[in-house]
């Protein structure tokens, strides 16, 4: 915001970082949609007991398997119908945005946090650090990435906790190799050596002088983090493997929709179209994002 | 070549050793008692669990244990399956070939459906066709293959009556007997009228849904990759020529622009081999990553940690396949440059 006000008094001066930013941002229409989609399913996500019409969890006994509002039969009560239980499908919706981006948010942060750490510390240290790490990452890289949630889940029980642990340590290899990748070449530039001459610490020169530098590429991977983690979360839940019944995962929620799936179509129908709304529009967000921060960086 | 085999063989080992230490500290970690958990059995007398116990080594040091489960796995053990008393080596073995034919079709029909595209998108950069392709590509990538299959079934086989549901063959009017594993190999040598393409029936939707995020990735990949070599030199040089459009095209900038996307779908085998643990969930498909679902609600954990440790081997090998190919026609790889 700062940059805003220096902008308008002086009118002469370049453009701040965030303005830059956003005014290569806006130039990509599919980014600026996918912004505003997440931000709308943000504030869902949020404001969800505001908004939901009724308890997630609450079953309405003769209410059942409702269709939408467009359909015959429906019930103004239940504007996309109700479940095979008579829960509400809205309601259930806007819980289960809460819970997607919890948990998009939650791997997102905590692989970052330990990426950049793990990362700085085996491009600072070297030697035996840096083997022991990046061993650790290609064995994690090795296995596929279901499987070896499928096999952290297997020792640690299904739930929606165990889910974010066992995505978080499935992604957490490509935070730790991009941002050691990023460290080392920072390393050998001259304004690292001149603050090394100039006496700063191990610790502020990694943390204040190197990591800003290596901010762009890891931005673009936390965004597109967030979907990939929504999508292996969902995927886990639709196995039985993640956030257990009745909590509103929308991976849970199809899960068991497969008998429905002929007579009352869109039980099945909404979660899967939540699911991919979402994370298509975190997607696009992602690639305006990797366009505008760093046109070198390219997603295959 | 040989030292470049010798080295990448070499950067596996570590890998493997750990992927063992990792399966190995597994089954130890899943709560309860770990013979019962080991056993599949319940309530079992405190004379025959110290006898249990003792045959199953696990009165041994924690060390020797594990240097039994690694001698074991070197010599083709990989334990016993609680449920069906098979050896797993066995069970996964006889469910990979569904696993690999699956995968191997999803991959054809991706490269084959992904490269064009992208091929066009680059030619039409900006036009309709481009934004709509990658715009589809974009969803394809973003797509929740489970629900992508339920859909389908809903609309090929629920409504239309087009595709099967499940399976792989119609087992009530064909029978043969498996030779390869391979459906639609051993339905052309049975020889029975109409099998092969009932195979073939089977397979239409499981390819789809696992063949759609490669197919979005190797067209996003073909792009770019062509978008870049169509600014080269070589490529203005063909086309002052005065060759073909078509021929600079499909023969001067897709071959430069292929390396790459060789390499991705190449590394992508590997993790589509795993990847179909969803699909064959959705189809019942009789492959390994149903088979790994139905062992963890089996509770049949020496199936899972043996299942596990052999989709791994299979896809470190795969990768190491792809890594050595590509060395044999990519000598810069080989070299170390």
């Amino acid at each position: 915001m700062a940059t805003d006000t220096a902008l308008a008094t002086k009118p002469m001066a370049p453009p701040g970082p965030f303005l830059s930013f956003w005014r290569s941002f806006r130039e990509n229409r599919g980014a600026v949609v996918g912004l505003a989609v997440v931000v709308s399913i943000i504030l869902i996500a949020i404001l969800a007991p505001v908004l939901a019409p009724h308890n997630p969890l609450e079953q309405f006994k003769g209410a059942t398997k409702l269709p939408p509002f467009w359909a015959e039969g429906a019930d103004p009560r239940f504007w996309l119908g109700t479940d095979a239980v008579g829960r509400d499908m809205v309601s259930r919706l806007m819980y289960g945005a809460r819970i997607s981006l919890f948990i998009g948010l939650s791997v997102m942060s905590v692989s970052m946090v330990t990426g950049i750490t793990m990362g700085l510390a085996a491009a600072w240290f070297g030697g035996l650090v840096d083997v022991v790490i990046i061993r650790i990452m290609d064995l994690i890289m090795a296995i596929p990435s279901l499987v070896l949630a499928i096999l952290i889940i297997a020792m640690i029980g299904p739930s929606l906790t165990n889910t974010i642990i066992a995505v978080t340590i499935v992604y957490l290899p490509r935070y730790v190799r991009l941002v050691r990748a990023s460290a080392l070449a920072e390393l050998t530039k001259d304004y690292v050596t001149a603050a090394k001459v100039a006496g700063v610490r191990p610790f502020r020169l990694m943390a204040a002088t190197v990591l800003p530098n290596c901010l762009a590429p890891l931005i673009v991977q936390a965004a597109l983090g967030v979907s990939d983690a929504i999508l292996e979360a969902a995927g886990l839940g639709f196995l039985g493997l993640g956030a257990q019944p009745p909590t509103p995962e929308w991976g849970a929620m199809l899960a068991d929709t497969r008998d429905l799936m002929q007579s009352h179509p869109w039980v099945m129908a909404f979660p899967g179209l939540a699911i991919l709304i979402t994370v298509l529009a975190i997607n696009l967000m992602g690639d305006g994002l990797r366009d505008a921060l760093d046109p070198r960086l390219k997603r295959s | 070549m040989i030292r470049f085999f010798l080295k990448r063989l070499a950067l596996t080992l570590p890998t493997f050793f750990a992927l063992m230490l990792v399966t190995f500290m597994m089954i130890r970690l899943v709560p309860g008692d770990p013979i019962e958990v080991r056993r599949g059995e319940r309530g079992i007398s405190p004379e025959r669990l110290a006898q249990l116990r003792h045959e199953m080594g696990l009165d041994q040091p924690v060390l020797k244990q594990f240097w039994d489960y690694a001698w074991g796995i070197l010599h083709g053990d990989f334990g016993t399956s609680i449920i069906s008393r098979t050896p797993v080596l066995h069970e996964f073995f006889t469910l990979f070939p569904a696993t690999l034919e699956l995968t191997l079709c999803a991959m054809v029909m991706a490269t084959l459906v992904g490269v064009p595209a992208g091929v066009f998108a680059a030619v039409r950069r900006g036009k309709i066709y481009d934004q709509a392709l990658m715009g589809a590509a974009l969803t394809g990538y973003s797509m929740p293959i489970f629900w992508w299959g339920l859909i389908l079934i809903l609309v090929m086989s629920n409504t239309l009556h087009l595709t099967p549901v499940s399976g792989r063959v119609d087992l009530i009017k064909y029978y043969y007997q498996p030779v390869t594993g391979f459906a639609l190999i051993d339905s052309l040598l049975s020889g029975q009228k109409g099998a092969f393409m009932d195979a073939v029936r089977h397979l239409i939707l499981p390819t789809i849904v696992l063949g759609t995020v490669p197919l979005a990735v190797i067209a996003r990949m073909t792009r770019s990759s062509m978008l870049e070599v169509l600014e080269e030199d070589y490529v203005r040089t063909a086309r002052a020529k005065g060759l073909a459009n078509w021929r600079v095209i499909g023969v001067h900038a897709l071959r430069n622009a292929l390396i790459p996307v060789i390499t991705s779908i190449g590394l992508q085998v590997g993790t589509l081999l795993a990847g179909a643990v969803l699909t064959e969930t959705i189809f019942s498909w009789p492959g390994v990553g149903k088979w790994l679902i139905e062992s963890i609600s089996r509770r049949d954990y020496p199936a899972l940690q043996g299942g596990i440790m052999l989709i791994s081997a299979a896809v470190i090998v795969v990768n190491l396949l792809v890594d050595l190919t590509y060395g044999l026609i990519n000598p810069r790889i080989r070299h170390g440059h």
